[in-house]
């Protein structure tokens, strides 16, 4: 048993919260404000080798272990929820299934433009009437010659209409369900392939979710990205790895609302004294730190398992539920702390309340997780 | 081009509280790292580095274990790291013989850089020490260095003044924090980093006896600010006049 972080993984944790403090954090509100997406400083994540973290150096990654890409994961979100899920869709879901799945030829030409922060990925399984039950997908591809013909429409994809390369789930064999799907690789400007409505979101404002629609939209053979009709499987491998991820997401955004809390709580004056001084804020503030910690401790377990090869689909379920419903909690007791002002815009806790919502529904919503727990616990 | 940059573990000044009965700083759970003008000098370090070729081999004296701060310039992109232990008493005389010394045992260096004054005691006493007992020029309070093939052209920030001075190498040269913008190492600069040779010297290893510090800390004590509550009722203009000369009397207004 050992809780201790590698000097490593210290001194990643520390690099990505230095820059983070310096070229996100002022930023923050602003890329909320006005839905922003900052290139620049995506590019710049990128030499930091923020943008391919997990993957290895052959294809342009930084290489570190999944447990030093949640450490990252956290101190983005810590500065901005919305940076947080685009670095974490584009990093686990985007390009992790080129990289999982993706033969050598497609890690090459995909990968490097990805992981340096030049392009950003997209990841498309969700559609209008498939969420939960994504194995209801309608979208289709049908092999016609040397190309797939693929048609339907996908909704709810992070960064859909800035990304350079989509993974697109697609049915490839209509009578199978869930083991009659394939994943495609579909690139910006393939003709019949386009993108529909933004969604206008209660958080994460400076990400981008967007409809993309394909219509008889024809890409290579070749783009089939691993085993025709094994696509939900992988998607579902894809999936479990992100869980974890979205859990170090919620635990940095619930840190950031602990951090406010406490500077706020010493310096407001109330009845003669800072309210730090009052119990019933105390506890507010303690419930929160025992219980980020014990969230992070389950983000940081996952990991270790995934790192270890050990089977880590509870684990990072539990994380992901763990976590995300603690931050809610964290982040609503943070604005009750900083009483009216935390109501308002003047100070960053609403924004952290808005944010963290998303992750108890996205990439698998809490009820979700708790199914796929019961699962495992054999019920 | 090889360079030997002096950076020093410090604790982080801006993390220490002073307990309020005893004015005494709390040290417990304070954290350390590089002295943050001695980074700028590792900064300025690599990027000669990065012109002119080299090596950049960094020195810390310590008595303390300095191995994961060290580390951090490594991933900056330093070559090298030597870690001298230091007794816990040693002062500016002790640590500046042990660099002296050490500096001699890696030998052949063209450029001995450093911040002008560490963060914690901030003496500045260092460099010119150092040059001292290595008999080389000095160029101290550099804000600009243009290292060319065969003399260093430095500015030297002396507060209403800039100064331009060249010297021949070998030569020391403190760096102020204006010089540069140290960089971010990436998580790849980490990891390659773990590779790269940290050699820990003794004082005996080096062949220095026994160091007297001629200094000796008698006291550390937090500045205590305290407020004089003068408060002013009677009419404005009134209030005024005796504000300004009480402010006079204070030496505030001149």
């Amino acid at each position: 048993m050992n809780f201790e972080l590698t000097p490593e993984q210290k001194a990643i944790q520390k690099t990505v919260r230095e820059f983070c403090e310096k070229e996100i954090k002022p930023i923050a509100a602003k890329i909320d404000d006005e839905e922003e997406f900052p290139w620049d400083l995506y590019k710049k994540m990128g030499k930091l080798g923020l943008m391919g973290m997990t993957v290895p150096k052959e294809y342009g990654g930084a290489g570190i272990d999944r447990l030093s890409y949640m450490l990252a994961l956290e101190e983005i979100s810590k500065a901005s929820g919305s940076v947080g899920i685009t670095v974490e869709a584009h990093n686990s879901l985007g390009i992790g299934h080129i990289y999982e799945k993706g033969t050598e030829e497609q890690r090459r030409k995909y990968l490097p433009r990805l992981t340096s922060g030049e392009a950003i990925a997209a990841w498309a399984l969700t559609e209008p009437n498939a969420g939960s039950d994504a194995a209801s997908i309608q979208t289709t591809a049908v092999l016609e010659g040397d190309e797939w013909v693929l048609n339907g429409t996908k909704h709810f994809i992070t960064s859909g209409d800035i990304a350079e390369v989509v993974t697109v789930m697609a049915k490839t064999d209509k009578e199978k369900g869930a083991k009659g799907i394939s994943a495609f690789i579909v690139e910006k400007g393939t003709p019949g392939f386009e993108v529909g409505v933004l969604e206008d979101k209660l958080g994460l404002r400076g990400s981008r979710t967007a409809e993309l629609i394909l219509e008889d939209c024809r890409v290579p053979k070749e783009n089939l990205l691993g085993e025709k009709n094994m696509g939900f499987i992988g998607a579902m491998n894809i999936l479990d790895r992100g869980r974890t991820a979205i859990g170090a997401m919620a635990v940095g955004i619930a840190q950031a609302a602990l951090e406010e809390s406490i500077e706020y709580s010493k310096q407001r004056q109330q009845f003669g004294r800072p309210i730090s001084k009052f119990q019933a804020v105390q506890w507010m503030i303690v419930d929160m730190a025992t219980e980020i910690e014990a969230a992070r401790l389950l983000v940081h377990r996952a990991a270790f398992l995934e790192d270890h090869d050990i089977p880590f689909t509870k684990e990072a379920a539990m994380a992901k539920l763990f976590a995300s419903e603690m931050a809610m909690r964290a982040t609503r007791k943070a604005i009750q702390v900083h009483g009216g002002y935390g109501y308002t815009k003047e100070y960053p806790l609403e924004r952290f309340f808005r944010d963290v919502k998303l992750c108890e529904i996205g990439e698998g919503t809490s009820e979700v997780q708790r199914l796929v727990i019961a699962r495992r616990l054999g019920l | 081009m090889n360079i030997v940059v002096c950076a020093k573990q410090v604790i982080d000044v801006s993390e220490i509280k002073v307990d309020p009965s005893t004015k005494k700083p709390v040290l417990q759970g304070v954290p350390l790292k590089i002295s943050d003008i001695d980074k700028n000098a590792v900064e300025e370090a690599i990027r000669i580095k990065e012109k002119h070729g080299g090596k950049v081999t960094v020195l810390t004296v310590s008595s303390s274990d300095a191995k994961e701060r060290v580390k951090e310039l490594l991933a900056m992109g330093a070559d090298e790291a030597v870690i001298v232990s230091a007794p816990e008493n040693a002062d500016y005389d002790v640590v500046s013989k042990l660099l002296a010394a050490a500096i001699k045992k890696i030998g052949d260096y063209d450029i001995v850089l450093g911040g002008e004054a560490s963060i914690d005691l901030f003496s500045g006493q260092m460099g010119p020490r150092l040059a001292g007992l290595l008999g080389i020029p000095q160029i101290t309070y550099a804000r600009k260095v243009d290292a060319e093939k065969d003399k260093v052209v430095a500015e030297r920030d002396v507060g209403d003044v800039v100064v331009t001075m060249e010297s021949p190498y070998p030569v020391l040269i403190t760096v102020t924090k204006e010089i540069n913008e140290p960089r971010l190492p990436s998580l790849m600069q980490i990891l390659a980093s773990a590779n790269k040779p940290i050699n820990e010297w003794s004082m005996e290893s080096l062949g220095v006896k026994e160091l007297t510090p001629k200094m000796e800390t008698v006291e550390v004590k937090g500045v205590s600010m305290e407020r004089k509550n003068i408060v002013y009722q009677d009419d404005v203009d009134e209030a005024v006049e005796k504000l300004v000369d009480s402010l006079a009397k204070e030496g505030v207004l001149r």
